[in-house]
């Protein structure tokens, strides 16, 4: 069934989402914002990929033999957490922007480099 | 889904951020659903926690309206309808979801789940690859966040004169005698939140949990303070060099731990130099370097978090002057 592929769907549609927001939005802080939904998305991507039917959390008991693929758990894990380490550093850049320029819209900022010239 | 439509709609970005800490506190369930509980643990405490205090707290700075879309949206929405349609083309070769016969779960997983009981003897195998099979990498990312803390220090430092001090606080006080029932209620949580942040950490080997996700949380408990408390109280019970050293001194422990394996005569991380029986060794490994990523996780979070609220007291402090 081709139904069987609705969590790459989902993936896709949230993705595209994010980069809407990045590519129409001037506002900065938006755009890190959909920078984030865009980052969330490949994590569901790659959590997905480690479930299998019938599986359980892979932490090894007694009685249980399927487990879901550890691999892809670890790899995000640390995504996500290096994540808000790098989205604490785009915050912290707009904030010096802000303070230089009085603006964190694209437009407005791309003006006043304009008037600078 | 319909929560990352409605944050597309929003103008006003305080609603923008709460919307996005629903969408964080979402895709955890998403991912408990999905058995990675692990990984659920970590989205819980940073998206719906620490990137929404963040990004309120950099709002706080820069304003909080957006300005309206001046030009039509519709090139970049022609963009993402193509670039989407595209991917889900690519899709119709993937596996189904859920599928065990995937390609994904034929090559080093099996291993993984089979043997790493009797090489690690953890329990839990996203620890047992975290912290072991993958190590070098794990590492590599410790550096990246605590790289990451030093940017964030170097852009946002404020050197802080005696006579700004006096004023901030005042205004401080001012601002946090309200709000009495909260405080009296986190006065009580925060002691259950540092304890269960202890746990996750300890507790890494047998359940979900680890030095990633006790550092987040142990620094969620501290924004927490930070928050109801007033900055000056935090920065008193906490203080600002002694986080920076801890930083640096939880990368330095993971390193070292690779280091004396090496001078024993192993290759860098491999635990097993670490004690005369290799499963001791790995046990003592693994806790040695989930506790110098916890040390640099929280750490750095609470670096980040005062660096932002240092300078929204030095904007609070410079729109005080101005309209006196």
């Amino acid at each position: 069934m081709i139904l069987g592929l609705y969590n790459y769907w989902v993936v896709v549609v949230l993705m595209m989402v994010g980069f809407y927001i990045v590519i129409a939005h001037g506002n900065l802080i938006k755009k890190i914002v959909g920078l984030t939904i865009f980052q969330t998305s490949v994590f569901i991507f790659y959590i997905s990929m480690a479930k299998v039917e019938g599986g359980t959390a892979p932490i090894l008991t007694d009685g249980v033999e399927q487990y879901s693929n550890p691999l892809p758990h670890v790899l995000i894990l640390t995504a996500i957490v290096v994540g808000i380490a790098t989205t604490a550093l785009a915050l912290a850049l707009v904030v010096r922007i802000k303070e230089a320029y009085g603006s964190i819209e694209e437009e407005e900022i791309q003006e006043k480099d304009n008037l600078d010239c | 889904m319909g929560v990352a439509f409605a944050i597309v709609l929003m103008k006003d970005l305080l609603a923008v951020i709460m919307l996005l800490g629903i969408y964080g506190l979402l895709s955890a369930s998403f991912f408990v659903a999905m058995d990675a509980v692990d990984v659920a643990f970590t989205e819980a405490s940073v998206g719906a926690g620490i990137a929404t205090l963040l990004m309120l707290v950099a709002i706080s700075i820069t304003g909080r309206s957006e300005n309206p879309v001046r030009h039509k949206p519709f090139l970049a929405l022609a963009v993402v309808i193509i670039t989407g349609g595209l991917l889900i083309y690519g899709t119709l070769d993937m596996p189904y979801f859920g599928s065990a016969a995937a390609p994904i779960h034929q090559h080093v997983a099996p291993r993984y789940i089979n043997d790493s009981m009797q090489e690690i003897g953890v329990p839990n195998i996203v620890t047992s690859v975290l912290a072991s099979y993958r190590a070098f990498d794990t590492f590599g990312e410790v550096v990246v966040i605590f790289t990451a803390g030093i940017g964030v220090l170097a852009l946002l430092l404020v050197v802080r004169r005696p006579k700004d001090i006096e004023k901030i606080d005042s205004l401080n006080e001012s601002m946090h005698e309200e709000h009495l029932i909260l405080r009296i209620v986190t006065k009580m949580l925060i002691p259950f939140i540092m304890l269960f942040a202890f746990y996750v950490q300890f507790h890494g080997d047998f359940g979900p949990g680890g030095g990633f996700q006790a550092g987040v949380i142990f620094a969620a408990a501290i924004f927490l303070y930070a928050m109801l408390f007033g900055l000056s109280t935090a920065r008193r019970v906490i203080n600002q060099s002694l986080i920076q050293i801890l930083a640096a001194t939880g990368v330095l422990l993971y390193g070292s731990v690779g280091v004396v394996s090496l001078l024993n005569g192993k290759e860098f991380l491999d635990y097993s130099a670490l004690s005369s029986d290799p499963v001791a060794g790995q046990h003592l490994g693994i806790l040695l370097i989930e506790l110098g990523v916890g040390v640099t996780v929280a750490s750095v979070m609470a670096i980040i978090f005062f660096s932002f609220a240092g300078r929204s007291e030095k904007k609070l402090l410079q729109d005080n002057k101005d309209s006196q």
